[in-house]
């Protein structure tokens, strides 16, 4: 085989596998979803966020809005402080809007939901969401039931 | 008495045989500077360990991503979660198979030649030829040998992985009816660029690193007979596939401990 054509099918094979991770960054992968750069932080302190992770998505109106960044304990309270990133497109929540802990289907991964209010300032970078609902744990909920029902026999 | 004894050679050959090894990658690596400047070396091994190995690639590719698919969806489907189809597939192929299984055709296909071309040098001295025209075999033959392998490994597996992603869509959407926006966006959702894609291709880059390793030492440690090549073959192809399943075991615990 000639020099050229050698070549030629090694800047080929090259371009391919490149092309290939390019395609799995971008369309596998979620680096063309992901704008770290615009999107503004709020806070949200919750009794108790179940099984929510890093990097669950916030949602309003069922439309994804921003993913969870950071959830720790708060050292005064020991409530969980959860932090959102949401997008720079929706910098428009009113200051009293409420957020929940959601569980999309009965079992499956667990989500923030936002309900906006009615205020006409907007959340701003840092600010903190005061109206939230905590997580529904299920155990719980079944133990309360067990038990009330217990008490009503007795 | 003689048992013992044997455990004893054995032990004392195959530490023998891991520093003969890791004098022989020191030397490779310094042998990869220098040719650095000869550049047209390392487009022929390219040719050679690379675009000669697509075609298993692609087509291995294609159809472990089609076997995907139609497995993930008999699973998922008696779930009613077949719209986590997309996830499935590409998780399966970045994080293990696309890595692991291009490792191990890479060993077979191009390992073996590798290994036999240099055992066939050795076997009719043009090692020797060379090195008493003052070239060293070590900078002229391994070092383009073992750069060509390490630098194709790693876009292989890019390969296979994307291919197989195609395949399970082939499949999924193709055939059996999954939407083509909820494969994509499931996909999208889940996988994450440096947890999952950038550690896959870390995994591969260790694996062409220590396959090629493996072939080119053993091409150069073979015994110089006919029977001596064939055994090292032999022996490239298990030692490197052992050796890319247990780092696949090591790598995974590392990487993916926390997630």
């Amino acid at each position: 085989m000639s020099r050229n054509a050698l070549e030629l099918w090694v800047g080929l094979f090259v371009v391919a596998g490149l092309a290939a991770l390019a395609m799995l960054a971008l369309r596998v992968g979620n680096l063309s979803t992901v704008n770290v750069t615009d999107a503004y932080k709020v806070t949200a302190s919750f009794g108790n966020v179940g099984g929510l992770n890093v990097k669950a998505p916030v949602t309003m109106a069922g439309v994804k809005i921003g993913r969870v960044s950071n959830i720790q304990i708060d050292r005064e309270d020991y409530s969980a402080i959860v932090e959102f990133s949401i997008d720079r497109r929706y910098n428009n929540l009113p200051t009293d809007t409420s957020a929940a802990i959601l569980t999309s289907g009965l079992l499956g991964a667990q989500y923030v939901g936002l309900e906006p209010g009615g205020e006409d300032t907007y959340l701003k970078q840092g600010d903190r969401i005061e109206i939230t609902q905590s997580a529904v744990v299920l155990e719980q909920l079944i133990g309360q039931m067990l038990f009330s029902k217990a008490q009503g026999d007795g | 008495m003689t048992s013992i004894r044997g455990l004893g050679r054995w032990v004392i050959n195959s530490v023998l045989r891991l520093g003969r090894a890791t004098v022989f990658l020191t030397a490779t690596l310094l042998g990869v500077v220098l040719i650095l400047r000869r550049f047209r070396l390392i487009v022929q091994q390219v040719f050679a360990v690379g675009v000669l190995t697509v075609l298993i690639i692609v087509v291995s590719g294609l159809f472990v991503g089609m076997v995907l698919g139609l497995q993930g969806y008999n699973t998922l489907v008696d779930f009613g979660a077949e719209s986590s189809l997309g996830l499935v597939v590409a998780l399966s192929l970045t994080r293990e198979l696309g890595p692991v299984l291009t490792a191990l055709l890479f060993a077979g296909r191009a390992g073996s030649a590798l290994t036999a071309e240099i055992g066939l040098m050795k076997a009719t001295s043009q090692l020797a030829g060379m090195e008493m025209m003052a070239v060293d075999p070590i900078e002229r033959v391994m070092a383009p040998r073992f750069l060509a392998g390490f630098v194709a490994m790693p876009l292989l597996a890019a390969m296979f992985t994307a291919i197989g992603v195609l395949g399970g869509y082939l499949i999924g959407v193709g055939l059996l009816g999954v939407d083509s926006g909820v494969y994509w966006t499931s996909m999208q959702e889940g996988v994450d660029v440096y947890d999952d894609i950038l550690n896959g291709v870390m995994k591969s880059v260790v694996f062409g690193f220590v396959v090629t390793w493996i072939a080119v030492f053993e091409g150069y440690d073979a015994v110089p007979t006919s029977e001596g090549v064939s055994r090292a073959t032999t022996r490239t192809v298990v030692i490197a596939s052992l050796a890319v399943l247990g780092l696949d075991f090591i790598l995974t615990s590392l990487m993916f401990s926390e997630v």
